[in-house]
């Protein structure tokens, strides 16, 4: 193995207990170098738990973490070559923005001049140049936010801690530093951990994401696989949108499932890996994007189901649809992109929805 | 009830609280042995006998020393224990919490009693040490109520961030704990040296033959052409102490305010 491939992160078996709740179960995890991996997951998951342990902030019940194959067991977060954006930033207020940035360098004891240039460098990467004499409290969210990141990557880690760094910005201002983060990680090279909530955050910005639920990954994989092939129903639930259809399975090989869902027929497909088959019930997801509503005559389809529309959204781009379908106990959410000249349907009316085997995915 | 019923209910309050502390500096200037109205002429006599009396200069000399050791000893005891109360979680904090307030309510009186029996006990001489001690103790309360506030307002992030970036648990809280409830803790010096430099109860029975200024003006009551003198030095310490609360209470908004930046 070279040193090039080596994990810069690597966790074992990590646990985190409070009195009986298990934040984090026996967690295993290897974060590559360089890359930008998200750990994801709703409140309470144990992503903040897990980044806690690999900053030193926080002590694991069980289990060991190497960054750059150091182990880190005992050391203390000042002595950890990670650091850290918090959630609130938690910019010292009794400090401008200048002695914010070059705070982690007084151990570093450069010189004055030196001191200078690494923290104006700094600023300037994160487009704060001449900010340096304002106290923060004449900062806006978004250069706070700026500020907590110039104030860890002055220190030039070897791993960056993002805490729900986006959470507090507006959406437009999120979307921006999203991009942001994401031009700068790649600038610097430094490997970016952020721990989000926001599946589309992840998404946009990483590598690589793992999803977590109650203190244990459930799926690993790059962003277009954890959307287009999620491991089970609660990573496909909380991951986009996603119709979920029961089914009845006939018939299973090796490789194949030949299943019966109301309304659609019946279908052959390929088996997923790890799928648990307890019984006949199957229940298959399908993205709503990935079907459409047969509006004009010349719209392919390799299948189709008589369907009527219940309710409408209109979001402007995109319109959803959510459409009733006979033997279906849920309506059906169908979104259509809003081309010129498409026509938008009311409830009421009736269309047919068209679809295809490729897109269903058994989940459970 | 009526507005007019309200405004002199008011008026009644404020009259009731201070009028008899507003005798004092006036009788304070007022050319005659004897308190009582009506005031004939004026005068500043009776300050100018206070630059005379050198036992009166030992009384406030070691009423300074006492309230500064007092509220430099109780605001750092304070600072501990503000510091555990406010930041952790341990078996015991709420018995604990409310031991600690407890000299709060207690008289005076008792506190003084009893730690004459233990300093006898112990076989310490009375002296201003042992003054020191007593008025720690009775400062201690108020110590930790200025200096909790001043935690529970402080982001734990703060430290977490500078300990983050490389700090000592110790440069931690010169560098970002200290600077944040600094208000806080001269507020607390304010206050505590106050009570320090008031108090009279415990200072009369640990004070030995040192006698602190509240001891000094009891033992001044006994001769009755002395009162005026004590109406003089009433006044001045009426002032003093009114300048320190006013100056703690300052800090204290100060402080408030600056947490209300950090925490948005």
């Amino acid at each position: 193995m070279t040193a090039k491939q080596a994990p810069i992160i690597r966790i074992c078996s990590v646990s985190k207990r409070y009195g009986d709740f298990r934040a984090l179960d026996d967690v295993d995890l290897e974060v590559r170098r360089g890359e930008f991996f998200s750990l994801l997951g709703p409140s309470g998951c144990g992503k903040t738990s897990l980044l806690s342990c690999i900053a030193g902030l926080v002590e694991p019940s069980a289990g060991r973490i190497f960054i750059d194959e150091q182990d880190m067991t005992g050391v203390p977060a000042n002595l950890r070559p990670s650091n850290m954006v918090f959630q609130n930033y938690a910019i010292f207020p009794h400090l401008n923005v200048f002695d914010n940035v070059g705070f982690g360098l007084r151990a570093k004891r450069l010189n004055k001049q030196e001191h200078g240039k690494r923290v104006r460098d700094t600023l300037a990467m994160v487009g704060l140049e001449g900010f340096g004499r304002r106290r923060p409290q004449e900062l806006s969210g978004g250069q706070k936010q700026r500020v907590a990141l110039a104030r860890a990557l002055v220190l030039r880690p070897k791993v960056l801690l993002l805490d729900e760094p986006l959470s507090a910005l507006d959406k437009k201002l999120r979307e921006q530093m999203q991009l942001e983060l994401r031009r700068l990680q790649m600038q610097v090279g430094i490997t970016f951990i952020l721990v989000t909530h926001d599946q589309e955050e992840a998404l946009t910005m990483s590598d690589r994401i793992a999803v977590m639920f109650e203190g244990r990954i459930a799926q690993l994989a790059t962003p277009q696989e954890v959307y287009d092939r999620p491991v089970n129903l609660r990573v496909a639930d909380f991951i986009g949108g996603m119709n979920f259809i029961s089914a009845q399975l006939l018939d299973s090989t090796e490789d194949n499932l030949r299943l019966a869902i109301p309304a659609f027929g019946e279908v052959l497909l390929p088996r997923p890996e790890n799928l648990p088959i307890a019984g006949r019930d199957i229940t298959l997801g399908m993205r709503p994007e990935h079907m459409s509503l047969l509006l004009e005559a010349n719209l392919p389809a390799e299948r189709r189901v008589s369907a009527q529309v219940v309710n409408v959204a209109y979001y402007g781009d995109m319109t959803y649809y959510y459409m009733g379908v006979e033997g279906l106990p849920e309506p059906l959410v169908v979104t259509m992109r809003n081309t010129a000249g498409r026509p938008i349907l009311r409830a009421g009316e009736g269309v047919d929805i068209g679809w295809s085997p490729s897109a269903l995915r058994p989940l459970a | 009830m009526g507005r007019k019923s309200l405004a002199l209910y008011a008026l009644a309050y404020i009259l009731f609280l201070y009028l008899p502390v507003l005798l004092i500096p006036l009788f304070s200037f007022n050319d005659s042995a004897v308190v009582s109205f009506p005031i004939k002429s004026l005068t500043l006599q009776w300050y100018r006998n206070l630059l005379q009396e050198t036992v009166l200069h030992d009384a406030l000399g070691n009423s300074l020393k006492v309230g500064i050791v007092s509220a430099l000893a109780s605001t750092l005891l304070g600072m501990l224990a503000a510091r555990a109360l406010a930041g952790y979680r341990f078996p015991g904090r709420g018995a604990i919490a409310s031991l600690i307030m407890l000299p709060l309510v207690l008289p005076e009186i008792i506190i003084g009693i009893s730690l004459l029996i233990v300093l006898q006990q112990l076989g310490l001489s009375l002296s201003l040490f042992t003054v020191m001690l007593g008025h720690v103790l009775l400062c201690l309360p108020f110590a930790i109520i200025v200096l909790r506030s001043s935690f529970a307002g402080l982001d734990k992030n703060l430290e977490h961030a500078a300990q983050d970036l490389g700090e000592t648990p110790l440069w931690v809280f010169l560098r970002v704990t200290l600077p944040l409830i600094f208000p806080g803790v001269l507020a607390s010096l304010l206050i505590t040296f106050t009570i320090s430099f008031d108090e009279f109860l415990v200072a009369f029975f640990l004070a030995g033959t040192e006698p602190t200024l509240p001891v000094y003006i009891w033992s001044q009551l006994r001769f009755i052409a002395r009162l005026p003198n004590i109406l003089a030095l009433g006044s001045l310490i009426l002032l003093f102490s009114f300048l320190l609360l006013w100056m703690a209470d300052l800090l204290r908004r100060h402080a408030e305010k600056r947490m209300q930046v950090t925490n948005q």
